[in-house]
């Protein structure tokens, strides 16, 4: 290729490389470094030595371990979940004709919603107070069960809103995705579907579903990502000390060593950063080996 | 399997909200299709004539009138029990299927009785690729087939089931003209092999008439005729038929009945008793109807000649010639010796290659020739 048509394309090219490298290369490379920089002060940027042991201090934190045992378990149950309900949603809602647009904007409501917002609902649905037993819990009395402190209470109370709330906040965007995946099948194969007597839910499962795997695989990808970098949903539901509410996960372990009520260790918080790097690249490569495999 | 359409409508309501009324795709459609048949519903685009494919097919319901196939009523019988195979425009073979799982797919289907063991569907799969000549190509994807192979197995598709009827939408519109001509061949080859009552779906006439024992012309939702190729093709009914049919296309002059003499301007090319009444007409004569001829009595300008090999094709013009080129096209045999020098040429006219139409209605009028010359 041309020499100055090379230089050209660099130069096209160089606004984006600057801001990446500044705002994105550089602070990972750092953050790296951090990781192995035993007590490291930001104030007068001194440490004591380099090694693992911050990776070992984190490992070993039974904060850390609370928030790594919350993250995966969010990540098991709403990935899958709230990929199979948008599913049905969006199938559901691309074999309506009328109110169809309705029910779009519906769906869509929580994604323009804001967390916070959301988090407030939530708590008046889900919270026991001096004054109310929250609405679930005086539907759960009215049905004759007994009622549960969803925000305080229990652990598995805590995590069932935690991962309620997650599935209903991801929804519209992954509805968003299928429906238009949907509605980009061609008519024609439904047609000779059709010609062909296939039964309704081979034609669901030979026809659509490959058609559409593209787009599953993609929001199953991205939903790992998002599920595991997961904090504002959980500081919306419990507040902002996670930890003691037994509800932290990776990223807000990750905050609360940097700027929390324990704060002022960058050298734990870019270690368990870097450990959360990992476990979300093995995940998706891991992801994308096994669709390259189906396809 | 005999097809009987029988006032066939459909109506599909107005997309356009503000003019409202129905749109009619095909109006009072009625036909009789002997089995065993290759017919080919021929039209421009957006005559209906892939609506009426459809509604052989079950696909879409007619607003009015029925479908027979034999002498049972399928009318109200959905598509999967009607026993059609259909092959459609853009294949629609599943991208994620390879060809064999492709052809499998109907046979899958079956349930009940009709439900075929794992041995007995390779072998009609087998049978039904080796038909089309794909067998060597059954763990392709149909990403890895060309259009002419895609064609073939979208054939196969539709025949795996051994169907009553087998439908073809435009099947040809995808491939190149080398491969077009190789294929509506196949086509032919392999209906004749099945004996299979098909109809097909074109544009094209010369693919319809090279193939079809029969062929259905249509324009806006209506049949204009129907009958063997060379039949329509010898005694169109209207204007648009003659000009539908035929390559080069039919020559259309202005014209006039008088006295007992057809006249393109102020020639009088044939005479018959029939012209006697004072009309205006559309005079139509095909390419081969024009014998070059000194004393001829269509006197046209020169343009130039084309010779291609067997035939030779004489260009010319004339004043009350209606054609969008603007120029007659004639063909006559190469042993035709032409002075090139001559501005002028003079025809004269075949009387059964000229077929004269009402300047109104655009139907035929027919006549005896008393005077051939």
């Amino acid at each position: 290729m041309d020499n100055r048509f090379r230089a050209k394309g660099w130069l096209y090219l160089l606004p984006a490389i600057l801001f990446l490298g500044v705002f994105m290369v550089y602070p990972l490379v750092d953050v790296f470094v951090y990781s192995f920089e035993e007590g490291f002060n930001f104030a007068n940027q001194s440490f004591f030595g380099t090694g693992s042991y911050n990776y070992s201090y984190v490992l070993r934190d039974p904060y850390f371990i609370q928030a790594l045992k919350n993250t995966f378990i969010i990540v098991i149950i709403t990935v899958p979940l709230s990929t199979l309900i948008a599913l049905l949603i969006s199938l559901g809602l691309s074999s309506i004709k009328p109110l169809r647009e309705l029910f779009q904007t519906v769906f869509f409501l929580p994604y323009v919603t804001n967390t916070l917002a959301v988090g407030l609902v939530f708590m008046i649905l889900f919270k026991k107070t001096e004054y109310s037993d929250g609405l679930i819990n005086i539907l759960i009395e009215f049905f004759g069960g007994k009622g549960v402190d969803f925000i305080t209470g229990p652990y598995a109370a805590k995590m069932f809103v935690m991962c309620f709330y997650t599935i209903w906040v991801v929804l519209p965007f992954k509805i968003l995705i299928l429906t238009s995946a949907l509605a980009s099948v061609p008519k024609v194969y439904y047609s000779a579907a059709e010609v062909d007597g296939t039964r309704p839910f081979r034609v669901f499962y030979k026809i659509t579903l490959p058609m559409i795997s593209p787009m599953i695989f993609y929001l199953v990808i991205t939903g790992f990502i998002g599920a595991f970098k997961a904090y504002s949903d959980e500081v919306a539901l419990f507040g902002t000390d996670l930890n003691s509410a037994g509800m932290n996960t990776i990223v807000g372990y990750i905050y609360d060593m940097l700027y929390g009520n324990s704060g002022g260790y960058p050298s734990y918080a870019s270690a368990a950063a870097i450990i959360l790097f990992a476990i979300v690249l093995t995940i998706t490569v891991i992801n994308l080996m096994v669709s390259s495999r189906r396809r | 399997m005999k097809i009987v359409l029988k006032n066939l409508t459909k109506k599909f309501p107005n997309r356009n909200k503000k003019v409202g009324g129905d749109v009619i795709a095909v109006k009072d459609f009625d036909i009789t299709i002997p089995d065993g048949m290759l017919v080919g519903l021929l039209g421009p685009s957006g005559c209906g004539k892939s609506t009426t494919l459809n509604l052989i097919s079950g696909l879409e319901k007619p607003t009015e009138g029925q479908v027979f196939f034999g002498d049972t009523d399928v009318t109200k019988l959905p598509a999967q029990d009607r026993g059609v195979g259909l092959v459609f425009q853009s294949y629609a073979l599943y991208p994620h299927l390879t060809v064999e799982q492709n052809i499998r797919f109907p046979l899958e289907n079956l349930r009940g009785n009709a439900k075929l063991t794992k041995d007995e569907m390779r072998e009609r799969v087998h049978k039904a690729a080796k038909l089309v000549q794909i067998d060597e190509l059954m763990e392709r994807r149909p990403s890895e087939l060309s259009g002419g192979q895609q064609q073939r197995v979208a054939i196969a598709r539709a025949l795996v089931k051994v169907p009553k009827v087998l439908l073809l939408d435009e099947p040809l519109s995808n491939l190149d003209a080398r491969l077009r001509l190789q294929t509506r061949e196949e086509i032919r080859r392999i209906q004749r092999e099945t004996n299979i009552t098909t109809v097909f779906v074109t544009h094209d006439q010369d693919e319809a008439m090279s193939i079809c024992d029969m062929i259905v012309v249509m324009k806006d939702g209506v049949m204009m005729q129907a009958g063997k190729p060379q039949e329509v093709y010898d005694d169109p009914v209207s204007l648009f038929v003659a000009k539908f049919l035929g390559t080069p296309p039919i020559n259309v002059f202005e014209g006039k009945m008088k006295d007992g003499k057809l006249y393109v301007a102020d020639d009088a090319v044939l005479a018959s008793d029939d012209f006697r009444d004072e009309r205006d007409v559309y005079v139509a004569v095909r390419p081969e109807g024009f014998i070059v001829s000194d004393d001829g009595p269509l006197v046209c300008k020169m343009g130039r000649i084309e010779v291609m090999g067997r035939d030779i094709s004489i260009v010319s013009e004339h004043d009350a010639l209606l054609n969008d080129t603007g120029l007659i096209r004639s063909i006559t045999g190469s042993d035709v010796v032409m002075d090139s020098g001559k501005t002028e040429v003079r025809f004269k006219l075949k009387p059964n290659k000229v077929f004269v139409f009402d300047k109104e209605t655009e139907e035929r009028i027919r006549f005896g020739v008393t005077d051939g010359q």
